[in-house]
Parts: C-alpha cells; structure tokens; sequence
C-alpha cells in the first residue's frame, strides 16, 4: 500500500500540468490534496505493517533482467519512519506555500515532483532503482531555487544541484564497482539490496569504496567540509524550498549512507568510523559556531540544519543499536523542526517584513506585531535547541549515549555544540522577535498582513508532531529499534562491535 | 556461397532496394507532381513518401529473418545487422520528419533523396564484414553527409563547414584507405574474419600498428573523436539543422557498429590492455586513450559555448568517448550496451536538434540566450528539451542514464579486477561535468524570463509530433530498457 | 489509582494554557483565574499534606507507569517528606506572587500564564522520580523564567535573562551527560534505583566497566554537581544571580528566590547526595571550602550593596549556603563522633527547615521591596530612603519581622533551621561551622545596616506623603507573618513530616 505514495504523488503532478496556467488556486488546492492523500496512505501503510523490524516487500517485479535490476519496493521501521516525515513534510510545506502567486501549477508541479522522487528513495530496496529515485530529485530542486528563490537564487540552486550530483556521482563509481565484484561473487547479476548485503567485499575493496559511496551520500546529508551548498541553498531557496531540503532531502543522504553505504560495505564503515565521528562533530560545533555570528536570520536556521545533521552522522558513527535509533530518530525530529523553523523564518517573517537582516528586524518588534510567530519560533527554537518535551530531546540523547560509549571525548565536544546552540537559538529568539532596540514607527500604510490560516495549520502541525514524538516517543522507537536489535537484519554485520543496551 | 545470382542479392538487400525505389519515386514526384507547389507542400509530401518507403524497408527487416553470407562478407545478413538497420532506418524518418519545416533550401526532393541515399550507404555499411564493402559505404555515406552539411546556400557558413568536413573526410578516408591496404598485404584478404587468422601469431608487427592507427584515425574522425573532432563544432553549426541531427544520430550508429565489429572481429589477438597498471600494447590502449581525451575535451569545451548547436556538437565528441568505451570493453555484454547507448543517444540528438530547429527558426539564432523564457513561449517544446537535455546529461529515469548505467557497469566487469574502472570514473567525472551545460540552457528555458513582448513560438505539427514521440520513446526506453535490449 | 500528584502538576499547566488564550483585554478575569488556580494548588498541596503518613520516612502518592521501557524511561512520580514540603511552598508562594503582581497591565494574560507554567515546571520537578521527566520539568521551568525576566524586567533585563538561560543550561547539560553515562553504566534512569546502587557500592563498579576510566565516578559527579551547583548557587558559579534577581519584576524575583532557588538545593538532596555519596566524601574537604565560602563570602558581598534587591540576592546566596554546609556535612564519616547519625539528622532537619523558611522569609523580603518600589516609583536603592518608620509604622514593623526572621533571631521562623545547621554540623566539621558563623555576623550587620539607612534615621523628605500598608497589601503579607511566627514557636509542624524522611536519608548515607 506504501507504493502509493509514490504514485498518487506523480499523479498529482500530473493532474498540476494539466491545468489551466493562471489558476493559482486550483493548483493549490490540488496540490494540497495530493500531499495530503500521500500523509494518509504514509500513516496507514505504516501502522498497518505487521512487523517492523523485518523488510516487508510490497513489489517486487523484474525490470531489467541482464542486470539484476528489480523494480523492488520494500519498507522496514526505518522506511516507515522517514515516510511518515515525507507525508508530513510535504503537506506543511504546501500549507507554507498558500501565498505563491508566481506561476503557482509550475511551482507545485516541481515540489510533487520532489516528493514522489523523495518518498521512492525512503521505499527502494533495489539499489538502482534506489539510484533513480534520489537522482530524479536533484531537477525539482533546482528549478525551485532558482525561479521562485530569493537570495542569489541562481548561484545557490546551481550550486546545490552541481554538489548533490557530483555526490551522486560518486556513490555511482561505488555501485558499479560494487556490482561488478559481487557478481563475481554471486554468480549472477544482482541489484537486490538484501542481496547484496550478503556479499563478502574484500577489505580492500571495501577500504576504497566505502567512503566514496558514503562521502557521497554524505554531501547530500552536509557532512563537514562538503556542507557548504546547505547554506546558501538553503537560504537561495523558496520557504517550501527550504523546508523540504533541510528537513527531507538532507534525510535522503543520510539515509543512503545508512541503507547503502553502511549495509553493504560494513568493514569498511568499521575502519572508517573514527573519521566519520570526527568530521560529524566538527559539523556540529562548526555549524553551531557559524550560525552564532549570522546576520541574515534564514543562514542562522541554514547552518543550525548543518548542526543538526552532525547529530545524524555521529549516531550513524556509534554502530551500536542506541546510537543507531537515536540517529533515525534524529532525522525524523529534526525534519519536523527544520520545516518549523524555516516556516517561520521565510513565510512569516520573511514574506512580511521583505528583510532577513538582524539589523532591521530588530526595529520591528515582531514580538508584538506578529504574536503567533513569536511564540511559535520560541517553541521551535526550544525544540531545536534539544529541550526535553520535544523529539530533539530523545534523539539527541540516544545519539549522546551511543556516543559516550564509543568516542568519550569527542561526545564532550558535541556537547559544547549543544551549548552553542542554545546561544544562537537565543539570539535569534531575542534579535528576530523581542529585541529591545528602539522601534522604528510603524508605517500605517502598509500594515503588516495577520498570520494566515494555512500558515497557522502548518504550524500546529509540526509543533504537534515534535511534541507527540517527544512525550512519547515509543510510537517511532518500536519501529526504529527492531530494525537492528533483529540478529537477521541487514544491519547484523554492522553492529558487530558494540552493544545494544 | 559460391554463385549468388542477382535476384538473391536482390532479396537479401531488399531494405536498401526499397530505399532506392523510394529515393527514385521521391525525386520523380518533386520534379513532375509537385512542381510549383510551395516549399512546405513539397517537404511534407516528399516526407510522407519517404517515410513510407523507410517504414516498409524497416518493416521488412525487422520480420525476416534471414541468415546469410555473400561473397564472402561482402553482404552479410543476420538478425543483429537487420536490426541496426531498422535503428538506421527510424531515425531516418524522425530526422525526415523534424526537416519538414525546414525553409533554407529549395530543392527539397534532392534534400530528402539525399538523406535516403546517405541511409542507403550506411545501411549497406552495418551489414557487411569486408573492408572493401566497409570502406565503400563509409565514403559514400560521407559523400552524402557532405553535401547535406552544404545545402543551405544563403549561409556562408553552411558552405565552409562543409568544406571543412570534405577536406578532414577525405584525408582520414585516405589514412583508412592506405590502412586497409596494409592489412590485406599482412593478411592476405578483406574479410574481416579472415584477417584475424591472418594476422593471428605476428605480434608486435608495426605495420599492423600503423594499420591500426590508420583504421582509428579513420573512423574517429567518424564519429568525432578526440583528436579527429576539428571538423564537428563547425559541421555541426554551419549545417542546416536536420543535416546535423543525420550527421549526429545514423551515421554515429552505423559508425560504431562497425567499428566495433571491425576491432572485435578484425583485431583480434592485436586487442593489447588498457587496464590500469597493466599496460599491453594493441589497439585498446589507443582507444582508451582517445576516449579518455574525447570525454574530457568535449565535456569541457562545451562548458564555455554559447551556440547551442556547438554546444551539442562538442557533447557529441563527449558522447562519443563514453561510446568507445563500449568498444573498448571487447565482450558481448558491452557491445549490446554501446549499441543501446548509441541508439538512444542518437534518438535523444535529433530530438535536441529538432527543439534548437523550432528555436531558430523563431529566434532568428541558436544563442543560449534565445532560448529565454521558453517554457512560457512554448511549454511543450520546452518540456520535451527538457527531456533530451536531461537524458544526454544522464538523469533518470530516461534513456540516457540506463545506458551510461549498462554501458559503465559492462566496462568495469570487462576489466580484470575492475582494471578498466579508471575509465569509467573518469566518464562519470566528465559526465557530472555535462550536467552543468545542459543545465545552463534549461535554466535560460526555465528561468529566465523572456522579453515581454515576446510572442509563443509556433511550433509546426509534424514537428512537434516527431519531437514528442522521440520525448517518449526516450522516457520509455529509460524505465523499460529491456524494450530495446532483448533485440541487441 | 490515586492521581493526586499528576493532577497537582496537571492544574496549573491548563489554567496557564487558558489564561493565555484570553487575550490581553479582560485583565481582571485573567488575574482572578490565575490565583484561582493557584489556590487550587494550595489547596492540593494541603490535601497531600493532611493525607501524608508522617511516620513513614517512604515515597507516598507513588503514580508508576511504563513509559518508553526500551530507555528506561518511567513515568514515576512521588513524595517523601522532603518532596512535600518543597510542594507546599511552590503552592504558598505562588499566590502570593500572583497577588504582588495584581497591578501589573502589560500583556497580563501571557504573564500569568508564564507564571502558572512556572509552577506547574516546579511541581513537576518536585514529584518526579525518573529522569527522563525530572529533567524534562526542570528545563521547562526555565522557559518562562527567562521570559517573565526578558519582558517585564529592569532595564537591563535583556543580559541579565540571557546570562541566566544560558548559565543555568550549562549546568544542565553536564548534568543530562551525567545521567546518561550512568543509564549506560547501570540501565536506569530511575533515583531510587540508582540510589540503592550507589548504597551498595555497585555503581562505581558498573560505572567502571562500562567506560574503563578509573575516575570515571567523580567525573559522573562532577557533571551533576555542576548542574545544581549553578542552580542553588554556589560560588563561584553565582554571578548569573544578581543581575538575574534584581532585573526581574519583584514578585517574579518572589518565585525565583523563593522557589527555584530550592530547585538546586532540593537536586542536592534527592540525587546527589543518595547516588555519589562516596563522591562527596572523596572531595568533601572542597566542598566544604566551597559551602563556607558561598556562606561568608556572599554575606560580605550583600554588606557592599547599595540597591535592595541586589542586597537581598546575595543575601539568598548566603542563607542557601547554610543548607549545603549541612548536606555536604552529613556525609563525612565521622566515626570519632558520638550518636553521628543524630548529628547528621540534626544537619539534614534544618537544611530542610531553612529551605522552607527561606523560601518564606525571602518572597516575603522581595514582596516588601515591592512594595516600597511601588510607592517610591521604582527606586530601590539603601540611600534613597530615611526614617521611614515614622510614616508608615506598619510596613516598618512587618518588613521588620521578616527582616529579623532572615535574621536568625529566635521566636521567628529563621532561627530554628540556622541552630539545627549549626548543631549538626558542628560536631562532624568543626572548623567549617566555626568560619560560617561570620557569615551569620555579616547578615546580622547588613541586615541591620539595612534596617537603619531604610527605616530608622532622619526622615527623607521626599518620602513625607508615602503611604502605609492598606487593608489589602496587609492581608496579602499576612500569611507570610504568621507562619514566621508560628513556624519559629513551633517547628515541630514541619519537623514532624519530615523526620522519618531525613532518617531514611541519613540511613542511607552511612555504610
């Protein structure tokens, strides 16, 4: 039933294409009811799924014979996660988007587009097909930054396209590679995932072609030093733009690097681990640091998100089962709360007030003036910030402990992250909304528009989920947890050092 | 084998025999039928008959099927040549039905006889393993090719690019020539098989290197390879466009099969390596290298155009670096995944030419930046660009990304132990690269927004219906590739 | 099931939701409601009190759900003695701080809110025996401090909320590694779990082998220690509290001092000093340095104010300090020491007594100098006021009740937690008790020094026309004297439920 996310998505497309060019309200609305019969069948296709720490296939049909492809989709707790964060996602950044006047079929065409590629990375379990899907992503993000973005949109979106596919380039050398060796190996050509995860690779082989395909994969997720398309993508980026690339696509990095990356070469992770902890860390302290001293508001949230998913990359660093959840779980809140904050920054606030600049919006007191955006950026900074209550909080410490027990010191040093990220959340908070600089007068003339309906739905929305999951987070962990506590899962050779507890 | 009479030969070539007919039935109705009827009248009525007459050709090759061999490989008739020439033949038709419109020439029945007269030559070129044979259809293909580049007399332009592709042409044409005469005297014969017994045992002979090295120039200068590719941007600009869609799709076809099929069947023994660290002397390392330069010179030059026609040609010299490396790889798997490559490819250039026709045509030139504001001016056009552009860039899920992926993937099983993975991570390098300038021009089409007065592009129908079906056939082929390969 | 600690939590957290809903306009309506709830509270918390089996030195009202079992995480809530009384005094000084800011006319509904908020984070924290929601209640009440302090404070308000926030989640950061470290060590997350290792000395030992570092136990200390330490505070890491204090609106500065001080100290007694005792004793010769230097030094640092509520912070700092002396005393060893269990029940006796009647006597303090700065129009400082007895009599005498209760004088509340201190500490470390006795003569002397300047003296003209205490503001601090009196004549009160609790704890500390 899952499968039909992916496809109810490119039917909306298509039903976008369609119609009439200068309804704008009729692409909306269709827009919006496609993501939202894609959340639906998201929530239900993964409550109903019996088992979750098993694969379950829902299709598996041969597409290409001579190499081993299959059109193979498949989901486990993981999957049904990130699904349930795409369903989600998409229909908040639809909401966020109510006010686009500019070619609105074109921009809804491009952003389903982007789903539907997205929601089929999340449920591929054949690696080509899995290539496909992340590939077919990279065209709706560039034609979304660079017609409907703002600042340097054309640099950013080129930028960001270029990065994202020579990352992908890179996983591409890996897989051939991969596939040619495991042929060998199998006897037959295969792309099947499971299957591959079997395959012995030599330690050689694997000592070289690992860190390509997970580097590779990585770029997408921001790894540091590679995360420098985040921010001035993110910042380029429509609203809807940015929340889907912060708080989903980076998701589809990091989850090739676990699904792939990790699952099929999972020596080669062992001997690479202690860099990929490294570089995680230096892009939590590093994207911390540099969001501190930001002028412009969106590239505070553009370098908070390179934090964020430092977070991810160190619990996928830990390779023990609490570090792991905590990973997932980290990908899954920080989508939710990345979209919050870029909601607010760039339809609330932005949309507005025509000015990201510190400097001025401090003469604005947008505290007052704009009361729900105040209060509803506190929240997702409290939430950003890691606060207990909400679902930072449980996937921050999952990532800490699997931390504590692998890299003592480097953990010491995410925790001076965290710290730094109070500081910056603080400061946005005070700067953005509640300063206590003079106040410029106001300007009657053009009074600033009330928080619209749309806006305040998505809103709720997303503090709901990050609340839910935070107060109880179990409902995601007994789908996560399985996963890798099962001795047969694909993950079984990766968790070989390390515990669960 | 021995006394074939002509009406065998007659059977076997019934293809070709049909083009002829068709190409004499097309000349005789533009003189007499349609004389002083309007260009376009004349084009769309000369196309139909074409097309006609290249359906039923395509159609008779694809049902039978014969096996034959005569005079010893002078016509060689199998299920695999039938079905390169069927290849030959659609893209004939396409490039027929995208030069509809065409207003720069007069003398249409001579254009459209031409075009079938080239596909003649190229189709007697894929079905035969005799040098002779090889080298005849090759010159006569060429000389059609030629003409083609310089038929439209109010551009100086078109003339000189054709002046340039005749000088280059004839002078590799002499290289080839006097290689072939050399392997006849090493090996006693022109049949290609027998030429691999005959050169079996001889080794390090350097005349069979100059033969070698002969043949390559020969044909890279074919296909515009890395360094033979000096005529291509020029050709490529200068010519009226469905010329350079002919030039960059059937002929880039028949030329690779046969070069494949020159080296795999001819050279064999003489194939040395290319594997990394594992240097051995033969003609794969001297193909190795030229793909390698090909790739990168091609990629990176075309970053800096701003025609988009020599922007496609020197994607082109790219393309045809990633395509010898299929011949490169010498197994059955790979060559199936060149021709999958090169057929796509070629499917994917018509169409892109076709587009830049359109743009021309309504522009007044092929700059990138005329191609402003396309997807509001002509949102069709601009979708199916979008379409060629990405799957030459190897975005799936079209055609062009399943090739790269068949074609690299066989490349690197060829290798021992992944020996050849240099050059396959040297294509994906230089293929991220081409993402940038194909993009570049969709941004213009996309992004840019076109002067306000501009008007929408009118797009004529036959135009448009070539275009669109080339955009789904290469959708097609790219989600269902196993359409095209369970024939190769 | 009984739910009474849930509920207690629960109320004020759903008036705040309402009350924020209302808007800014019904001003009357919203200040009604909000005290309403809390005296719901007060209610409830005097409901548990009835209730409490005083003899039983356990955990009474005990909630015990599963929550997420795969972390170790529990929903576990209830009280003791000790959690009690802390309840009860969240539940009397927060009425009193809604009544203080019965003025107030900026955006009121999000103010009360924030306040109820506050509270419902304090009840929270005070029933809670899991980490997970312990830690989860501590850093919400930090929220709508920051905020109460950030909007509706002093002039300098914006660093003095900021240096507040961030200090105080430095010192719950540490903490949270802390507590990670030990889940990982031990599995849980719960106190009484960890408790009960820790008595049999089986902690260090996990805690050993599951990172190999020798010292990881006084590391695992350390992160905790730092994280109550900020809170209560200790020098040296007190300086967010002075600008934090006097910044915030008074009656926020009631809560703050009255209440979230006791957050810190509290932390002391319910987790630190179960699970690291050994920790303690290892480094107790530092703490003990630390606790006298809070003590005296504070006491020197109040003695140089020149602006009251500044005065009254470091005066805070300096009656806290008392309480640490008492825990950290309690674990020595003290085997040359006759009945030491009895001294240290006496040390632990009044560090819970002076909890609580700090807790009284200082909101009383700050609602005083609320008052005063409402007639004065803002000013505060020790010189700008003079013989102000002789105007308003009334105010001069109950500010002066309150002043000789944080005082120490005997018949009032203050006296009878400082002699208890003092008793207990003095045998198990002798010289610490002899050099913090200076700090009581310090106090004396500021207090005093604040008496005269303010009250006695020439009168200052400027103040002829001040009025005195009306019906109203002396039925609101009414309740704040009585109990000063009542609880110094008859400590017994409160002594009586918490007895057996402090048992159980000294109990604990000796193996």
């Amino acid at each position: 039933m899952l499968a039909w996310t992916i496809y109810i998505t490119f039917f909306g497309v298509l039903v976008l294409m369609l119609l009439p060019r200068n309804n704008a309200r009729a692409a909306r609305i269709v827009a919006l009811l496609t993501a939202i019969a894609g959340c639906v069948v998201a929530f239900v296709g993964s409550i109903q799924q019996a088992n979750p720490g098993q694969v379950t296939t829902i299709v598996k049909v041969r597409w290409i014979a001579g190499i081993g492809a299959n059109y193979y989709l498949a989901a486990d707790g993981i999957s049904l996660v990130l699904v349930v964060l795409t369903g989600l996602a998409a229909v908040s950044g639809i909401l966020f988007s109510w006010n686009i006047e500019k070619r609105t079929k074109e921009f809804f065409a491009f952003y389903l587009a982007l789903i539907g590629g997205v929601y089929g990375v999340f449920l591929s379990f054949d690696v080509l097909l899995l290539f496909v899907f992340y590939e077919l992503t990279i065209i709706p993000k560039y034609f979304l930054i660079a017609r409907w973005g703002s600042t340097r949109k054309e640099y950013g979106a080129m930028k960001l396209a270029l990065y994202s596919f020579v990352g992908s380039h890179l996983v591409l050398i890996g897989l051939i590679a991969a596939w040619v060796v495991a042929r060998g190996q199998l006897g037959h050509a295969s792309l099947d995932l499971i299957e591959l995860s079997k395959v012995h690779f030599s330690v050689g082989f694997q000592h070289w072609v690992f860190p390509l395909v997970f580097v590779g994969f990585a770029i997408l997720a921001g790894i540091w030093p590679f995360h420098t398309w985040a921010p001035t993508g993110h910042v380029a980026a429509p609203t809807a733009g940015s929340m889907l690339l912060a708080g989903v696509v980076m998701k589809l990095g990091a989850y090739g690097c676990l699904r792939v990356a990790m699952v099929m070469f999972p020596e080669g992770m062992h001997e690479w681990q202690w860099a990929i902890a490294a570089l995680a860390v230096a892009g939590i302290v590093y994207g911390a640091g540099v969001a501190l001293v930001q002028r412009d508001f969106k590239f505070v949230i553009g370098y908070s998100s390179v934090s964020h998913m430092g977070f991810v990359l160190l619990g996928l660093a830990t390779l023990n089962t609490i570090g792991l959840d905590g990973a997932v779980l980290q990908m899954f809140s920080h989508g939710i709360i990345a979209g919050l904050l870029f909601g607010v920054v760039g339809r609330m606030v932005y949309d507005r007030t025509h000015t990201r600049d510190f400097n001025d919006l401090e003469t604005l007191q947008l505290g007052k003036l704009l009361p729900f955006a105040g209060v509803t950026f506190v929240i997702a900074g409290i939430a950003s910030m890691g606060l207990p209550g909400f679902s930072g909080f449980v996937a921050e410490f999952q990532v800490l402990m699997g931390a504590w027990l692998v890299f003592p010191k480097l953990t010491i040093l995410s925790g001076i992250g965290i710290l730094i990220g109070v500081a910056y959340t603080l400061r946005a908070i005070q700067k953005g909304f509640y300063s206590d600089a003079p106040p410029k007068p106001v300007n009657h003339d053009h009074p600033m528009e009330p928080i619209s309906i749309p806006e305040r739905f998505g809103a709720v929305m997303l503090i709901g989920a990050s609340l839910i999951i935070g107060l109880f987070p179990g409902l995601l962990m007994n789908w996560i947890e399985p996963c890798f506590n099962s001795p047969l899962s694909m993950f079984a050779r990766l968790l070989v050092k390390g515990g669960s507890q | 084998m021995n006394s074939v009479n002509y009406l065998q030969i007659l059977q076997l070539a019934a293809p070709e025999t049909i083009l002829t007919l068709t190409v004499l039935v097309v000349l005789g109705a533009d003189v007499t039928v349609l004389h002083g009827k309007s260009i376009a009248a004349r084009f769309n009525v000369g196309a139909l008959l074409s097309i006609l007459g290249c359906a039923f050709a395509a159609l008779l090759a694809f049902t039978r099927h014969t096996e034959a061999n005569v005079f010893n490989g002078l016509l060689v008739v199998n299920p695999a040549t039938d079905f390169v020439k069927v290849a030959i033949l659609t893209l004939t038709i396409f490039t027929i039905l995208i030069s509809t419109s065409g207003k720069f020439t007069n003398h249409v029945g001579e254009y459209l006889s031409l075009i079938l007269l080239g596909t003649i030559g190229l189709m007697f070129l894929v079905s035969t393993e005799d040098l002779l044979m090889i080298f005849i259809s090759l010159e006569f293909a060429s000389l059609v090719l030629y003409i083609l580049t310089a038929f439209n007399k109010q551009n100086e332009k078109s003339a000189e690019a054709a002046l340039k592709y005749f000088l280059f042409g004839g002078m590799s044409a002499a290289f080839l020539l006097f290689g072939f005469s050399l392997l006849y005297g090493i090996s006693g014969s022109t049949n290609l098989r027998e030429i691999a017994i005959g050169i079996a045992g001889k080794g390090f002979d350097p005349l069979l290197l100059f033969a070698l090295v002969t043949t390559v120039i020969g044909f890279g200068f074919k296909v515009a390879a890395v360094p033979f590719h000096l005529w291509a941007p020029d050709a490529y600009e200068g010519a009226p466009t469905p010329s350079s869609a002919f030039i960059g799709s059937g002929s880039k076809v028949a030329s690779f099969y046969v070069l494949a099929k020159i080296f795999t069947l001819g050279f064999v023994g003489a194939e040395g390596s290319a594997v990394w660290h594992d240097y051995l002397s033969g003609w794969m390392p001297v193909v190795a290298l030229i793909a390698a330069l090909s790739m990168v010179l091609g990629n990176l030059t075309a970053i800096v155009q701003s025609s988009a026609k020599r922007m496609l040609a020197y994607s082109a010299i790219a393309h045809a670096g990633y395509m010898l490396l299929g011949v490169l790889s010498n197994t059955p798997a790979s060559a199936s995944a060149m021709m999958f490559y090169v057929i796509t490819y070629a499917l994917t250039t018509i169409g892109a030419f076709g587009v830049v026709m359109v743009v021309e045509e309504a522009t007044g030139g092929d700059a990138i930046k005329n191609f402003a504001g396309l997807s509001k001016r002509a949102p069709g056009l601009a979708l199916c660009l979008m379409i060629f552009l990405l799957s030459l860039g190897g975005i799936p899920p079209l055609a062009g990304f399943i090739g790269k992926f068949f074609l690299f993937s066989a490349v690197v099983s060829a290798g021992a132990n992944l020996g050849l993975l240099w050059l396959v991570v040297l294509a994906i390098a230089m293929s991220a690269v081409s993402f940038y300038y194909y993009l570049r021009v969709l941004k213009a089409a996309y992004v840019a927004d076109a002067a306000a007065d501009a008007p929408p592009i009118p797009v004529p129908l036959l135009t448009f219906l070539a275009l669109a079906l080339l955009a789904l056939l290469v959708i097609l082929l790219g989600c269902a590739p196993g359409l095209l390969t369970q024939f190769l | 099931m009984n739910h009474w600690l849930t509920i207690l939590t629960l109320v004020p957290f759903l008036g705040g939701i309402v009350i924020a809903g209302l808007g800014g306009e019904r001003k009357n309506l919203i200040r009604g409601l909000a005290l309403a709830t809390s005296l719901v509270g007060l209610g409830g918390a005097l409901c548990l009190w009835l209730h409490f089996d005083p003899k039983s030195g356990g955990l009474q009202f005990v909630e015990q759900i599963d929550w997420v079992p795969s972390l170790g995480i529990q929903y576990f809530l209830g009280v003791d003695g000790l959690g009690l009384l802390m309840v009860l005094l969240t539940a009397i000084v927060t009425p009193l701080a809604i009544l203080a800011s019965w003025r107030l006319d900026d955006r009121p509904h999000v103010y009360h809110a924030l306040i109820l908020w506050l509270q419902a984070g304090l009840f929270g924290t005070f029933t809670a025996l899991n980490f997970f929601h312990w830690f989860l209640f501590w850093e919400l009440g930090l929220i709508p401090a920051f905020f109460l302090i950030k909007l509706w404070g002093g002039p300098k308000r914006g660093p003095a909320a900021t240096q507040f926030f961030i200090y105080t989640m430095f010192g719950s950061v540490a903490l949270l590694f802390s507590f990670l470290a030990l889940r990982l060590a031990t599995g849980s997350f719960d106190f009484i779990e960890l408790a009960a290792l820790a008595k049999s000395g089986v902690l260090v030992t996990k805690l050993q082998a599951a990172f190999g570092w020798k010292s990881i136990g006084l590391i695992v200390f350390f992160g905790a220690f730092l994280g109550f330490a900020v809170k209560v505070p200790l020098i040296p890491f007190h300086t967010w509290l002075p600008a934090a204090y006097s910044e915030a609106p008074s009656p926020v500065t009631m809560l703050l001092t009255g209440v979230m001080s006791k957050m810190g100290a509290y932390g002391f007694l319910r987790i630190l000093l179960p699970i690291f005792p050994d920790q303690i004793r290892q480094v107790l010769t530092p703490l003990l340095w630390l606790a006298v230097a809070t003590i005296v030094l504070s006491a020197c640092a109040a003695f140089a104010q020149k602006d009251l509520k500044r005065m009254l912070a470091y005066s805070s700092i300096n009656h806290l300090g008392y309480c640490l002396l008492a825990m950290f005393a309690a674990t020595a060893v003290a085997t040359s020491v006759n009945n030491s269990d009895l001294q240290k029940a006496a040390a632990l006796d009044g560090a819970l007594l002076q909890m609580f009647n700090h807790g009284l006597t200082a909101s009383a303090l700050f609602l005083f100098v609320a008052l005063l700065e409402r007639r004065s129009g803002g000013l505060r400082g020790l010189d700008d006021f003079g013989g102000l007895r002789k105007i308003i009599p009334v105010f001069t005498g109950l500010m002066g009740i309150s002043i000789f209760s944080s005082l120490g004088l005997p018949g009032l509340n203050g006296f009878v937690g400082e002699f208890l201190i003092f008793k207990g500490v003095f045998p198990l470390a002798p010289w610490a008790a002899a050099i913090s006795s200076i700090g009581l003569l310090v106090t004396a002397i500021f207090l005093l020094t604040l008496i005269q300047r303010v009250f006695c003296g020439p009168l200052n003209e400027r103040w002829a026309k001040m009025p005195d205490l009306t019906t109203a503001e002396r039925f609101l601090v009414l309740p704040s004297i009585v109990l000063m009196f009542g609880l110094g004549i008859w400590p017994q009160f409160i002594l009586g439920a918490v007895d057996a609790t402090v048992m159980k704890l000294v109990q604990q500390l000796n193996f």
